[in-house]
């Protein structure tokens, strides 16, 4: 326990905190403050700053789920104070993660007889997982290599340029060189044929993606397939596939169970996917699944053995805290698959009224398609007199966090406003989406011609051009903030 | 909201979870079940599973926190449902990151200008922040060989054999390799002089650990520091130094603020240290100081702009929640330096308490040095009868978990007990766990030694005959002894 020295102040206690001297002063930034406080002083003062930050559920740039039962977050704070590694101290929680690897194993068809364990892992996100998978196939096709007496320093991955950052990172600080076929307008996913003819005797893996982060387009994984087992026959390199289904994985089985882009189909060795997008936890856990033990080499495993029951550690993170993997339990066998096929249909139906909301302005292209995750992708027809960076702005005044991108090479000059469609996104938001929407077009074009007019009066006169100067640093500014951004939110 | 089907049983709700069919059915185990079952029922049965996990506060093999205050623990409620890599929408929680990673780094002595800002990063853990140290060291020096024209393709770390897991997976994962300084009986932590040695020009840095997971020592930093900066002046490699003081960052600043191991000796370029350990903060969170710019290249960095101002950002992992990086802020402005040291100094008296009452029991070698982290590591005099295993495993009747490890080579005849105090460690709990320790060896004494045993009945019948009993207690002693040698390298850190 904290035992303070005795207060000096004998009436600390007596005054609420707004009435004491904390909140006189200004809060230590750079260096620790060398004086304890109260902590209802400590308490208050972190919690009005932070209510500066947005809400989180009107945020709908992200797909981590923002929302959960409170029966879960009494379960979560239970186990705040338990850490996850400690497997041998907690076998119960070691225990859930393993059903809930088998679990998700199952549910991507993984090949396991009844009484096999599924090969895979828990993360903290679908980075970890990601980082492990690559980590797996590079170390397979070195060991592949170094046995067939050629050179194994120069791997690389194919992938379409739609990917998340975490495979440039895996990329970047694995070195393994990261070949990305390019986008074009119209097509925003990775195209199958092209990936095929970039895949070399180099290649590690192709990675496809379930659910694109830009439209949530489900790339053709089936088609992949079925082009590289040609390719394959023909070159013998056997390049395998690794199937990034970070939001997807929890999508496509319950709305679209016929869509054959798991373990069904042969040469996909890997998937990972993140528990805490449509998974409906809170960041911080990922899963990533192999389809048997061979895909994972084992000089790669940490054996802990107690008491004779093996328990393989394979994780770049160590220490954790256990609250998502049993967050994540709770919600498979509180939901099951009915419930998780509810919350999808919710989504999806929430999706299409503001699909048809929006197409009712008449003044937006939906980029996205209906089938994928369910977020609505949409730029403006006409984006002479403002862009989708203004409708993004002005949305925050309203309190709503809806984010504006531009595509990625070589479709860098379309812009687009995305709106995720979690499970906490009801009909009735949607509806007020809509028409707070539509306030700010209707705001933005009105300013637009007012603008237009005093230009003319003017005849472009220093003053009124300074303003102009501004606002145009200010968008310049504001796209380049952007640009960067597109790698960044998930 | 979760819309779920119309109940067809109509008694569903009017019955207690306990009365209703769901604490019948066994839970599915590998499949997810087809049907949705009532919160209160998943609750109900995940919780009481869970039960029978260990209780965290007893768990005295683990350095990370197990208590915080009610106060904090709103605040992470308050932001369970905030991804951490939102920048752009959460800037107090990014701002509040990059305040603690700066007033870290005024505590390890950075050499930073008055307007200067830290380089460093908030991690998952320490794990994730040796790998990034590590990296940006493999990165370095590989740009360096580059230069001079010279093959860069073996890189390798020096450190003991004491290291945590995380370093043997951080040479396994990016392919670095490790040369480990062997340790000996009494000297069980990393040899400075013998690290000196095995440095080559391939090596990428030197790491040290400020408080060993073995026995809380502290390595010499300074000496290190001493005899490579003489090596370096020989042979020009330039070989860095990394100090892993993921326990020991938060406890020298304040009870042994004149210990030379940080910024402050020339060597050291990059520290890590784990908030959830002695920063006092739940499982998740850890952080990486790197001196100065030069020592981070910036091919690594992914640079995050918004309206101006840029946020460099280099971690492993993307999405996570942001509960423990305020939760860290809550703490480092709540107790402050002077709390801070008030509890470390607490927590070095009851483990001298401890000590002191374990000395007295006069069975017990101390392994743990009285400087260091807090804790007490003690291996019994005489290990003819029973041995810390044992120990170990009668103590858990009474609730504590006391892990017992063998050391790593070339000490692995060593066991000992474990005790970490941690600052929910009373002194009532302390001279608790004393007497509890003298009761078990009391029960022991009455126990006859298997191995004697047997050895007894075989000279009488003149065959060495293992009964079935025997044979059993054979192999899980060989089971339980194969598990802690796997498990010391994996540290319960």
């Amino acid at each position: 326990m904290v035992i303070s020295s005795t207060t000096a102040d004998y009436d600390q206690n007596l005054h609420s905190t707004f009435a004491s001297r904390y909140v006189r002063t200004s809060l230590p930034r750079f260096k620790m403050p060398d004086q304890s406080i109260p902590k209802d002083a400590a308490y208050q003062i972190i919690n009005d700053e932070l209510m500066l930050d947005g809400n989180p559920r009107l945020n709908l740039a992200s797909f981590v789920t923002t929302w959960m039962e409170p029966e879960c977050d009494k379960l979560i704070m239970s186990s705040l104070n338990k850490n996850y590694v400690d497997m041998d101290e907690y076998p119960v929680t070691t225990e859930l993660q393993n059903r809930c690897v088998n679990m998700i194993a199952h549910l991507f068809h993984a090949p396991i007889g009844e009484d096999d364990s599924a090969v895979g892992v828990g993360t903290v996100g679908s980075s970890e997982a990601i980082m492990l998978a690559g980590l797996a196939f590079k170390r397979k096709w070195q060991a592949k290599r170094k046995s067939q007496g050629k050179s194994c320093d120069s791997p690389n991955i194919v992938t379409g340029s739609n990917v998340q950052v975490c495979w440039e990172k895996f990329a970047r600080y694995f070195e393994v060189e990261l070949k990305e076929v390019k986008l074009k307008e119209g097509y925003y996913v990775m195209d199958p044929a092209k990936a095929v003819e970039m895949v070399d005797e180099n290649t590690i893996c192709v990675a496809a993606i379930l659910g694109s982060t830009m439209t949530g387009e489900f790339e053709d994984v089936k088609l992949l397939n079925d082009l590289l087992t040609k390719k394959n026959k023909e070159t013998g390199w056997e390049t395998p596939i690794h199937v990034d289904a970070a939001s997807g994985g929890f999508v496509a089985p319950f709305l679209y169970p016929n869509l054959k882009w798991d373990f069904r189909l042969p040469l996909v060795k890997s998937i990972n996917v993140s528990g805490h997008k449509y998974g409906l936890v809170y960041a911080g856990v990922g899963w990533v699944v192999w389809r048997s033990k061979d895909d994972l080499p084992d000089e790669l495993v940490f054996h802990i053995n107690y008491l004779g029951s093996d328990q393989p550690t394979f994780t770049l993170n160590f220490s954790k805290g256990s609250s998502q993997i049993i967050a994540q339990y709770y919600q498979f066998i509180r939901l099951g698959f009915e419930g998780y096929k509810d919350v999808m249909s919710n989504c999806h139906e929430n999706t299409m009224v503001l699909k048809e909301g929006l197409e009712k302005t008449g003044r937006f292209n939906i980029i996205s398609k209906d089938i994928g995750v369910p977020l609505l992708a949409f730029s403006l027809k006409d984006s002479s007199k403002y862009t989708v960076f203004n409708i993004s702005e002005s949305l925050r005044r309203f309190g709503w966090i809806v984010p504006a991108y531009t595509m990625p090479p070589d479709a860098e000059h379309i812009s687009v406003l995305r709106v995720v469609i979690r499970e906490d996104f009801s009909h009735s938001l949607a509806d007020r989406l809509i028409a707070d929407i539509v306030k700010v077009v209707h705001e933005l074009e009105g300013a637009q011609s007012t603008v237009s007019t005093s230009g003319v009066r003017d005849g472009g006169t220093v003053e009124h051009g300074s303003r102009v100067m501004e606002r145009g640093i200010a968008k310049f500014w504001r796209r380049f903030v952007h640009g960067k951004k597109t790698s960044s939110v998930c | 909201m979760v819309l779920s089907k119309t109940v067809t049983e109509s008694d569903v709700s009017l019955h207690s979870t306990f009365a209703s069919r769901y604490v019948r059915a066994c839970l599915p185990r590998f499949r997810m079940p087809d049907n949705s079952i009532p919160k209160e029922a998943a609750y109900q049965i995940i919780n009481d599973e869970l039960m029978l996990d260990g209780n965290p506060r007893l768990n005295l093999a683990s350095f990370v926190t197990t208590w915080m205050e009610p106060e904090c623990d709103k605040l992470i409620m308050a932001s369970i449902n905030k991804n951490y890599v939102d920048m752009d929408e959460y800037p107090v929680t990014t701002e509040l990151q990059n305040r603690c990673v700066n007033m870290i780094a005024h505590l390890f002595n950075a050499p930073l200008g008055e307007t200067d800002t830290a380089v460093g990063v908030g991690t998952v853990g320490s794990s994730e922040a040796i790998m990034l140290a590590g990296l940006a060291f493999k990165r370095r020096w590989q740009n360096k060989m580059r230069e001079q024209g010279k093959p860069f393709d073996k890189p390798n770390i020096v450190t003991g054999a004491n290291v945590q897991v995380c370093w043997e997976k951080f040479a396994r994962y990016f392919e670095v390799e490790l040369k480990e300084v062997k340790l000996r009986d009494g000297y069980y932590v990393m040899d400075p002089e013998k690290a000196v040695e095995m440095v080559d020009e391939n090596t990428i840095c030197v790491a040290a650990i400020l408080g060993s997971t073995l026995n809380g020592e502290f390595e010499d930093v300074k000496l290190l520091n001493d005899l490579l900066v003489t090596k370096n002046a020989e042979t020009g490699w330039d070989t860095p130094i990394h100090v892993d003081a993921a326990s020991g960052g938060f406890i020298a600043p304040f009870i042994y603020p004149e210990l030379e191991w940080d910024f402050r000796l020339p060597l050291v370029k990059s520290i890590n240290v784990s908030g959830h350990k002695y920063g006092l903060v739940y499982a998740g969170v850890g952080w990486v100081i790197w001196r100065n710019k030069e020592d981070l290249p910036d091919e690594l960095i992914f640079h995050i702009n918004y309206l101006g101002a840029d946020q460099p950002t280099f971690t492993l992992n993307f999405s996570k929640g942001s509960s423990q990086i305020i939760a860290q802020y809550y703490q480092l402005i709540r107790l402050g330096f002077e709390g801070y040291k008030n509890i470390m100094e607490n927590c070095r008296e009851n483990a001298m308490v401890l000590k002191e009452g374990i000395e007295k029991t006069e069975r017990f070698n101390i392994v743990s040095k009285d400087n260091g982290v807090p804790l007490v590591a003690f291996s019994l005099k005489d290990h003819s009868h029973h041995n810390e295993f044992e120990i170990s495993d009668m103590l858990r009747r009474y609730g504590w978990i006391v892990p017992a490890y063998t050391m790593p080579p070339d000490a692995q005849h060593v066991t000992v007990c474990r005790v970490v105090v941690r600052e929910d460690f009373s002194r009532t709990l302390a001279e608790r766990l004393v007497s509890d320790i003298s009761k078990v060896l009391h029960e022991l004494d009455t126990m006859p030694a298997k191995v004697s045993a047997k050895k007894t009945v075989s000279e009488e019948k003149g065959v060495a005959v293992d009964t079935e009993e025997e044979v059993t207690k054979k192999i899980t002693d060989a089971w339980r002894k194969f598990v802690a040698d796997k498990k010391k390298t994996l540290g319960v850190c």
